[in-house]
């Protein structure tokens, strides 16, 4: 096949190329420029977007003796997920910029790009398995990115390719230890690739403006203290609160009004829910029939949990009944639904974005 | 492989090669005093002196350099400096926007750094300056510390007129500095005859090595150092002189300047083909720069060997990209650093349109240039193009 490697400057990427390469494909690296502003050298663990890692993508590409452009993403990224990032804040919600990266850019802008140019599809260095069309969890349960990757279609995962699916972090940097890649030990890239210094509310901060607003305690509906701005918030989160409620018992945010400001917050039975309302679902097979028992993951690393998919009264989205209660379930999230399979991976069957989670004791 | 970057960089003669690689093997530091020194030294001065003959200068005021950029940077901040020490009213600089990053890039650092401040020269549409623009922009030149306007511009070809500049500028009392990296051996290039107090010319251009230059300076020119040490160079550029990259430099460009007509009419044939072929082949290509034959100060208007077109409705990149595909080399103008194709600066100073700057390739023709060159070009750039507009239709303008 004819393929488009997109290689960040990362050790998963570099492996993935390689290995597509040897494996007979005609293989061409691009680097995504997805920032206006690059920073020469790269900061820390963060961030993919620097010259710095420009040079360690084009380094490998020129020891694989393949061509190795950059394309120029910067104008997509910046409206179609930085925006959305900062609009879904701005809104109360939670968004994850690396899915919405996924299913706008990387198997989107670059894949019809890719294939309006005569390829067939695009590598990457993601984690997870991909045979037959069928998504599923890398055999690698810490690295895996099944999650993020959740929200391709049928005809997106058409045009993707993931090699590393089948082995262990461990093993993709021994790989390119003995192809003698300098990336082998390059650190793992966490946090969110716009925001080099990790500091996201400061980031929001800058963007949106301080809007301030009341905590309120939602045992007592007192308001028990005053924030700079509801983008400091997630559900679920328990540090950074800025308030002490009398009993010394920790709080969790329960809710985000972000037109009124309000910031909820209440005691660890409060947080839990058992019932997940969403927006219109996306499936990456054939559309299931509802409703059917899955497992649901509902955030980046977070658990699975055993669930019922249903359909949402008079809404075109699900309603997932969690079989245990769960905490932080935050609005703007990806609930992604996986059927478990322990032999060869839960399969991906799709997502949906979180809109309301809530009790069914309370809500019923 | 099918070569058309040759403004990027062209194949070295074998004669230059030959010289340089008998150099190497000697030692010798033209500094030394004794005879392997004197040796050297010889060496290096023969080489300076054909240089000049070559370039209509005189021996002192060849001085040698690591290229092009480190020419035009000692160029720039050099008579920038000398010229503001002298008087201090003088901080300001004329320069035409579609100069190359080297200059450009060091007037911007006299700017954030060093309280300069500039004056951008109007560009025609097709690339040139004109003395009425100069005129304007320099005022009574009391205030103007330098002006520098390249000879022939890398990315559309364009030649200016630097003798009626330089007598622009000097009637205002004003040195002029200009980048004639890609017109020596190209066009008819004359230091004295020219007037211009500085000129910057570089090997790798012509059939040379890489990192071997000059900065042609007249001796009444003060210019402050950018390195220093040694002393060497009129104490303007210290540093052990590369004797081998200066006789590869020296051999190369006497070569270039003396078979520079046969040599052009040969490739500006060539070239001519090239864009009628594609002209035939994609009907609204738009051609950049002044027209194939146009005339400037009785020689060519444009570079021979340059061929800078637009098609609309593709992108530069993409087009770049499916022609290496099929082994033809050539440039989409200017990338930054991390190599992300950017709209030319060029085209952009011109007065061009964002998209005719994105969509624009350039073709660039040189000495090793062959009829089979051309043919794989027009073999492939019809069905290049129509690809190349199915992945630019999918583009949303940001």
């Amino acid at each position: 096949m004819r393929l488009i490697a997109a290689m960040s400057g990362g050790v998963d990427s570099a492996v993935a190329a390689a290995l597509a390469v040897e494996a007979g494909h005609d293989v061409t690296g691009v680097h995504l420029a997805l920032s206006q502003h690059r920073q020469q050298l790269r900061s820390g663990s963060r961030g993919c977007c620097s010259v710095e890692d420009a040079d360690d993508a084009r380094r490998v590409a020129d020891e694989l003796g393949i061509p190795f452009y950059v394309w120029d993403m910067a104008d997509r990224f910046a409206e179609d997920v930085v925006d959305d990032f900062v609009a879904e804040y701005a809104a109360g919600r939670t968004p994850n910029p690396c899915l919405r990266c996924n299913e706008k850019i990387k198997f989107a802008a670059v894949l019809d790009r890719a294939q309006a140019l005569g390829f067939d599809a695009v590598v990457t260095g993601h984690h997870a398995r991909l045979v037959d069309g069928e998504l599923r969890r890398s055999v690698d349960a810490a690295k895996d990115q099944s999650y993020v990757l959740g929200v391709l279609t049928r005809r997106q995962l058409a045009g993707a390719l993931f090699p590393l699916g089948e082995m262990t972090k461990e093993r993709v940097r021994e790989i390119a230890a003995e192809r003698g890649y300098a990336v082998a030990t390059k650190p793992d890239s966490h946090d969110i690739c716009f925001i080099p210094d990790g500091d996201t509310r400061g980031f929001l901060d800058r963007r949106l403006g301080a809007a301030p607003g009341p905590v309120v305690d939602a045992a007592t509906g007192a308001t028990v203290g005053e924030h700079q701005g509801t983008h400091g918030f997630t559900i679920g989160q328990r540090k950074g609160l800025g308030v002490t409620v009398g009993d010394q018992r920790p709080r969790y945010v329960l809710g985000i009004e972000p037109v009124s400001r309000t910031v909820t917050i209440g005691t660890a039975d409060q947080a839990g829910v058992d019932e997940v309302l969403t927006g219109t679902p996306s499936w990456t097979g054939p559309v299931p029939e509802l409703p059917f028992p899955a497992v649901v993951q509902l955030r980046a690393h977070g658990a699975s949990v055993p669930c019922t998919v249903s359909a949402r009264e008079g809404a075109a989205g699900l309603r997932i009944e969690l079989h245990d209660q769960q905490r932080g379930v935050a609005p703007g999230q990806s609930a992604v639904l996986y059927a478990p399979d322990a032999e060869r991976g839960d399969r991906v069957l799709g997502q949906a974005a979180v809109s309301l989670a809530g009790s069914r004791a309370v809500a019923g | 492989m099918t070569y058309l970057d040759h403004a990027a960089t062209t194949p070295m003669i074998p004669e230059a090669v030959a010289a340089m690689t008998e150099q190497l093997a000697r030692v010798g530091n033209a500094s030394s005093l004794h005879a392997s020194g004197r040796g050297a030294r010889r060496t290096a001065e023969q080489s300076r002196e054909r240089l000049a003959e070559a370039l209509g200068a005189r021996p002192s005021e060849v001085l040698f350099t690591g290229g092009g950029t480190e020419s035009d940077n000692l160029a720039v901040k050099g008579l920038f400096w000398a010229r503001r020490d002298a008087d201090p009213r003088r901080t300001r600089i004329v320069v035409s926007p579609a100069e190359h990053h080297a200059v450009l890039d060091s007037v911007e650092w006299l700017v954030e750094h060093d309280g300069a401040e500039v004056t951008w020269l109007d560009v025609s549409p097709t690339g040139e300056v004109t003395t009425q623009a100069l005129a304007e922009a320099l005022g009574d030149g009391t205030d103007v510390a330098v002006a520098s306007v390249m000879w022939a511009n890398n990315e559309i070809g364009a030649v200016s007129d630097l003798a009626s500049l330089a007598v622009v500028a000097h009637a205002v009392g004003v040195p002029l500095h200009t980048d004639a990296v890609q017109a020596v051996g190209q066009v008819p290039v004359d230091f004295a005859a020219s007037g211009v107090d500085a000129l910057t010319m570089t090997g790798h251009k012509l059939g040379g090595p890489m990192g071997a230059g000059l900065l042609v300076l007249r001796r009444d020119a003060e210019c402050t150092p950018l390195l220093h040490g040694g002393g060497q160079e009129r104490d303007v550029r210290s540093g052990t002189l590369d004797v081998a990259a200066i006789v590869g430099l020296a051999v190369a460009t006497t070569r270039a300047v003396a078979d520079r007509v046969e040599r052009t009419a040969r490739v500006a044939a060539l070239r001519d083909r090239l864009v009628a072929g594609v002209v035939a082949r994609v009907p609204d290509v738009q051609l950049n720069g002044p027209a194939l034959d146009a005339v400037v100060a009785g020689g060519p208007g444009r570079l021979p060997g340059n061929a800078h077109l637009s098609f609309p409705g593709a992108e530069g990149d993409a087009l770049l990209m499916l022609l290496d595909a099929k082994g033809i080399e050539c440039s989409t103008g200017s990338a930054c650093s991390a190599g992300v194709a950017r709209p030319s600066h060029v085209l952009l100073a011109t007065g061009a349109e964002p998209d005719r700057a994105r969509s624009s390739l350039r073709f660039s023709l040189g000495h090793t240039s062959t009829e089979a060159d051309v043919d794989a070009v027009l073999d492939v750039v019809g069905p290049v193009v129509e690809r190349a507009r199915r992945a630019g239709l999918g583009r949303r303008s940001a």
